[in-house]
């Protein structure tokens, strides 16, 4: 009973994560939902009872994934490490 | 969970159609509609990290459909092939990331822009 | 996303909902699974060298899949490095974080980093773990110790980098090509030796596969000189040499 509780929640948490990723306006607010929805994803597989698939996400999938993508993007838009001016509010 | 589901849904071909709903159905439906926000993502959006990100998400759905599937009866063992398979998948998901990354920051370099050339999506 | 084209937005949200609500009717009309593989993997475990059966098909039953995965690996950080901007050398390295909390965490951090990483090498003969987890471990360490500036911005890999990136995809490669000198084919391991077999091609995948992620992260910036740092003067001359080259 509990299981499924924490099943249809974790569902709907990373369905509206995904939904909010894909539908944010701001690019670096972009990246940082995906991260946080690669941790999420790592609770999912968890409960699929998949323990290499949960390191592996952890590590590969968000962390690095994450790392790469906070790269480009910063490389993108020529602010490195500094503060975002023009941010649309979301 | 029982439930009882006509027979030939889930239940192939058995007389009466009561079987127990395995967690992996949840994340299975959950993957599809990852798959579909990602690619609603992907053809909505014309700069390319978004797309990327749009990418992985259904990349990430894809998965949860592989593990989800075996486990959509209560009572199955998890399905290792289809681990081992999705283990391969995200290592190679992150590489092409990876390089599409690097190819999205030379076209930066190169032309100043982060969208294809004749994208007739309009500046955002 | 407010002036995404119009029609665009509303075709793509057309098909993404037939899609999800496709598959879904899919899913939910599939029979009930059936146990084939899992008693086949099961079945033969004793004989595949490992205890744990995601490692068993991942290196074993599967093995083939995981030498293009590694193939692959090596070939997306090939492509990265080939994109790589050649740089003005003039430019400094961003300045390493001069905040001790992260120096400190760090220096906590990465030996414990390499410590689980040898620990889900080992792990991955009978536990969840494996080569995967660990070398994506050490490439994580490696990103960390790049941020807070020890590991310096290359301009192009040294040698020693170069073994490492291909040591993977060669003993694996080896391994997978010896039983063809014996007669069996590619990738059919005695039973006796598959132990020994799969912890040293699992070694060799850990080494490349952390050289290779971490080298995707640090590849993938142009190449920059050291910064200036109290203990340690920038690299200018090389700087020069390679602004020259």
């Amino acid at each position: 009973m509990l299981g499924e509780i924490l099943d249809f929640s974790l569902a709907a948490i990373l369905i509206w994560i995904a939904w909010r990723t894909v539908t944010t306006p701001d690019l670096f607010n972009a990246v940082v939902l995906f991260i946080a929805f690669g941790l999420l994803m790592t609770l999912a597989w968890v409960r699929l009872h998949a323990a290499d698939i949960a390191l592996a996400e952890t590590a590969i999938g968000t962390g690095l994934t994450g790392a790469l993508m906070l790269d480009a993007v910063a490389h993108i838009t020529g602010k490195r490490g500094r503060r975002r001016a023009g941010r649309n509010p979301s | 969970m029982h439930v009882t589901v006509p027979t030939g849904t889930l239940g192939g071909g058995r007389k009466s159609g009561t079987v127990m709903i395995g967690g992996g159905l949840i994340y299975a439906m959950a993957g599809v509609v990852l798959f579909a926000l990602g690619f609603y993502g992907f053809i909505v959006h014309a700069h390319l990290v978004r797309r990327l990100i749009a990418f992985n998400i259904m990349g990430s759905g894809v998965f949860l459909v592989l593990v989800g599937l075996p486990q959509r009866v209560a009572g199955t063992p998890p399905d290792r092939v289809s681990e081992a398979l999705v283990l391969t998948g995200i290592v190679v998901a992150v590489s092409a990331t990876a390089f599409g990354l690097a190819l999205v920051r030379r076209l930066y370099d190169l032309t100043g822009e982060t969208r294809l050339p004749n994208d007739p999506r309009p500046e955002p | 996303m407010s002036a995404v084209y119009g029609p665009i937005r509303q075709i793509a949200a057309a098909l993404a909902w037939i899609l999800g609500i496709g598959l879904s009717a899919a899913i939910v009309a599939l029979s009930r699974p059936d146990f084939g593989l899992a008693e086949l993997v099961e079945a033969h475990l004793e004989e595949s060298g490992v205890r744990h059966p995601v490692t068993a098909v991942l290196l074993n039953y599967r093995g083939y899949d995981t030498l293009l995965e590694i193939a692959v690996l090596l070939l997306a950080v090939l492509g990265i490095l080939a994109f790589r901007p050649p740089g003005p050398a003039s430019i400094p390295d961003a300045a390493p974080d001069s905040s001790p909390v992260l120096a400190a965490l760090s220096r906590l951090i990465v030996p414990l980093i390499v410590l689980a990483a040898g620990y889900l090498l080992w792990a991955g003969a009978h536990r969840p773990g494996g080569a995967f987890q660990a070398g994506a471990v050490l490439a994580g360490g490696g990103v960390l110790l790049r941020l807070t500036g020890t590991i310096p911005s290359f301009e192009s890999p040294n040698a020693w980098l170069r073994v490492s990136l291909v040591v993977g995809l060669g003993v694996f490669l080896a391994v997978a090509a010896l039983p063809l000198f014996e007669g069996s084919r590619l990738l059919e391991y005695r039973t006796a030796e598959a132990a020994m077999v799969i912890l040293v091609v699992e070694s060799a995948l850990t080494v490349s596969i952390a050289a290779i992620l971490a080298t995707a992260f640090i590849g993938a910036a142009p190449p920059r000189i050291r910064c200036m740092s109290p203990s340690r003067p920038a690299h200018s001359a090389e700087g020069e040499r390679a602004g020259q080259s």
